[in-house]
């Protein structure tokens, strides 16, 4: 079901009298079911539930993209705590992971156009200074000089702001330190995106636009799910390959390997190798969200 | 229940009954409310794709409109707390009008949050029991709460002074004055807690101000009492309503009073600003004098200081405070001046830059007007509706079967005939 139809304020005064009341019942029947509106967010949940939460959501996929979806439900591993780093040195702006992203994730392509990765590019001569940052810049080009580039995603804050506002708890921070959103909880309320203070949350502001062909079939329940409209969503590490112990698509898909992923808690890790060896950073550290997504210049 | 059907059944026919002027306001109103269902039916279907919203700019029109209703509703207490703390009578007998205009405002600001949800059908997901509450962290529980409660107290004194006096008695104090004191505070929270959905954000340095939640306060006692005072004037004017000049020129002072606070507290923030001059200072920056070529916002800056301004000297000088005509002109100035304070001047600027500093230039789209136009007309129109009923009750002219009509108002125990 795609939304297409009038835009904006540009709608037609026959169309918009026309369609008026109908539209209000037809919106009420489609998007209610009573057992979603009353009944409890996915953390709540007991084991039996989960199976039974999770075939329905498998089962409202398939017949939505008329195609087998799998929905896997699978919850943290005990002694994994996820993080994630960044060379910038390496860094060369070709935003093949924001490609990579939107392939493995299921976000609207057009209308609203969703990415969960931004790569800014900055100005050597200022350094980390994002009021100077453009974030549309022509991709054939880089990387320009006396720019580099500085790729921004959620940064599975330790202290997640986003988490906090949430009126309802419909996200929250899972033990593996992933921060996830029950898009089947979540009012649209928006507090999450006026909390976070590095854009990484963002809203389905219409019926999400994913042709059938495009789907990634393989989904996690609070991954890469397809979204219903009026709710938000961000990235969550991949977490339906983290879980299973594969990359996430943004590290496989970076060309120059800035790109770690690993354990925290396990000292043979990639992310491990890099916390002991280079000096990392976070971004925005003064505001004491504490990141899990740590920034570094290998040379 | 005999008794209070028989309340409803007057209380429809007074509504049903009115004069041409009457008819043709409630036709307006009516209309306005079509207008804007069938505005919000469109974005209920497309989503809020159909408003100018977008990830740097989630937040805006409705939200505005939020805020500034919340200072409205709080703005009851001015009138309040001189009427029962201070026992101060010519007030005591008005201050009912101001908590009808405290109930509207609250119905508006409760629908335009309804509106700006994404997933408005899953409104229970807030509820304590039903839902999952995020307490006490979430700020919007928080506020959620503290509206309806103060919402339901306002609506309990309302009800019982109506009640009370139609069946031709005093209020009970014993119900009356705990309720009006307990409002106190809770008008007070509305607002601070509001204040502090906002300022608790540290990502939005723009509202991460300890002054947000006095600034708040301050001009919600002038934009309240503003609504008030053109009030007072029409309904003395058009019904047997007793309000004396006294009770008009002393919330004119206060208000004067709240201006002054309000627009120290405005040059202390903008001074602090401009001064230091950080890197924060482009929200500042992009509301009063644009980013380059983004400049969407300064014409309301300037115009909402200058009407602002403009009040504030006319409420200022006791002959203009005391003239009609410059009394009711400064009332519309300085409702003018915090909608656009608090409408555009606190949200959009909050949300521009983005955090990442890109620069989205919002504005309203023709559905979200209609939509807020719809919101306003529902606040009216219940603020009309009540009205209509106090009146006649307090006057004497509506009474229960049984009693006499037209005899002596109640409105205070022991108030002489
Ligand atoms: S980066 Fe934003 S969305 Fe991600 S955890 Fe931190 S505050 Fe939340
Ligand atoms: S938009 Fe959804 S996830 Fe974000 S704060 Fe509101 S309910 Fe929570």
């Amino acid at each position: 079901m795609s939304a297409g139809g009038p835009g904006g304020g540009g709608l037609s005064r026959r169309q918009f009298l026309g369609r008026g009341l109908a539209v209000v019942a037809a919106a009420a029947a489609s998007g209610c079911r009573v057992e979603e509106l009353i009944g409890r967010s996915f953390r709540e949940l007991s084991r039996d539930d989960v199976a039974r939460v999770l075939a329905r959501a498998a089962r409202r996929q398939s017949a939505r993209f008329g195609r087998p979806v799998t929905v896997d439900g699978a919850g943290p591993l005990p002694g994994v705590d996820f993080g994630y780093g960044l060379d910038l040195s390496r860094c060369i702006g070709c935003r093949r992971c924001v490609t990579a992203c939107v392939k493995e994730n299921n976000p609207s392509r057009r209308r609203p156009q969703i990415q969960w990765i931004k790569v800014l590019e900055l100005d050597k001569a200022r350094g980390v200074d994002l009021a100077h940052a453009d974030a549309y810049y022509e991709a054939d080009a880089v990387p320009r000089p006396g720019h580099f580039y500085m790729p921004v995603q959620c940064q599975q804050c330790r202290k997640p702001p986003c988490v906090k506002v949430c009126p309802v708890g419909a996200t929250w921070k899972e033990p593996d330190g992933i921060v996830v959103v029950d898009y089947d909880w979540c009012i649209g309320c928006r507090c999450c995106m006026s909390a976070c203070p590095y854009g990484a949350r963002h809203f389905n502001w219409a019926e999400p636009d994913l042709p059938a062909d495009e789907l990634n079939p393989s989904t996690h329940y609070l991954g890469n799910r397809p979204r219903p409209k009026g709710v938000v969503e961000k990235c969550t590490f991949c977490i339906q390959r983290v879980r299973h112990g594969r990359y996430p698509a943004c590290v496989e898909a970076c060309p120059v390997g800035a790109r770690k992923f690993g354990n925290l808690l396990d000292p043979e890790s990639e992310i491990r190798q890099v916390m002991e060896r280079k000096r990392v950073f976070v971004l925005k550290e003064d505001l004491g969200t504490q990141p899990q997504f740590y920034y570094f210049y290998a040379t | 229940m005999g008794r209070l059907l028989d309340f409803a059944g007057g209380c429809v026919r007074v509504l049903a009954r009115g004069n041409r002027a009457y008819r043709a306001w409630v036709a307006l109103l009516l209309a306005m409310i079509g207008t804007g269902a069938l505005a919000y039916a469109h974005q209920a279907r497309l989503g809020l794709i159909a408003t100018h919203m977008r990830d740097q700019v989630s937040w805006a029109f409705y939200v505005g409109n939020f805020t500034f209703l919340v200072g409205v509703a709080a703005a009851a207490v001015l009138l309040v707390i001189p009427a029962y703390v201070y026992d101060w009578k010519p007030l005591k007998e008005v201050v009912i009008l101001g908590e009808l205009l405290a109930i509207s405002a609250i119905v508006m600001c409760l629908l335009f949050i309804l509106v700006d949800m994404g997933r408005p059908e899953r409104f229970l997901h807030l509820a304590p029991l039903l839902g999952t509450p995020h307490w006490p962290a979430s700020l919007l529980t928080w506020d959620a709460l503290v509206l309806n409660l103060y919402l339901a107290v306002n609506v309990a004194v309302a009800a019982h002074i109506l009640y009370r006096a139609w069946r031709g008695r005093p209020y009970d104090r014993r119900v009356v004055v705990p309720l009006v004191l307990f409002s106190i505070p809770m008008a007070v929270s509305t607002h601070t807690v509001t204040a502090f959905l906002y300022s608790g954000m540290a990502a939005r340095p723009y509202w991460n101000a300890s002054i947000l939640a006095p600034r708040f306060l301050a001009s919600a006692f002038c934009s309240g009492p503003a609504v008030l005072l053109v009030l007072f004037q029409v309904l003395r004017r058009t019904t047997g309503l007793e309000i004396k000049d006294e009770a008009i020129s002393k919330v004119a002072e206060l208000m004067a009073y709240a201006m002054f606070v309000n627009l120290f507290l405005l040059g202390a923030e903008v001074f602090k600003e401009y001064y230091s001059g950080t890197e924060h200072l482009l929200y500042t920056q992009y509301f009063w004098s644009g980013i380059g070529r983004h400049r969407a916002l300064v014409p309301f800056a300037w115009t909402g200081l200058a009407c602002s301004l403009a009040a504030f000297l006319l409420f200022l000088v006791p002959r203009t405070r005391h003239h009609p005509v410059t009394l009711n002109l400064g009332c519309a100035l300085i409702f003018a001046g915090v909608y656009i304070e608090k409408g555009m001047g606190l949200v959009i600027p909050g949300m521009t830059p983005d955090t990442l500093g890109e620069i989205y230039e919002y504005r309203p789209t023709l559905t979200e007007w209609l939509v807020a136009t719809g919101i306003f007309g529902v606040g009216f129109l219940v603020f009309t509706a009540l009205v209509k009923l106090a009146v006649p009750i307090l006057s004497g002219r509506l009474r229960a079967s049984g009693t006499a009509a037209g005899a002596p108002p109640a409105l205070a125990p022991g108030a002489a005939p």
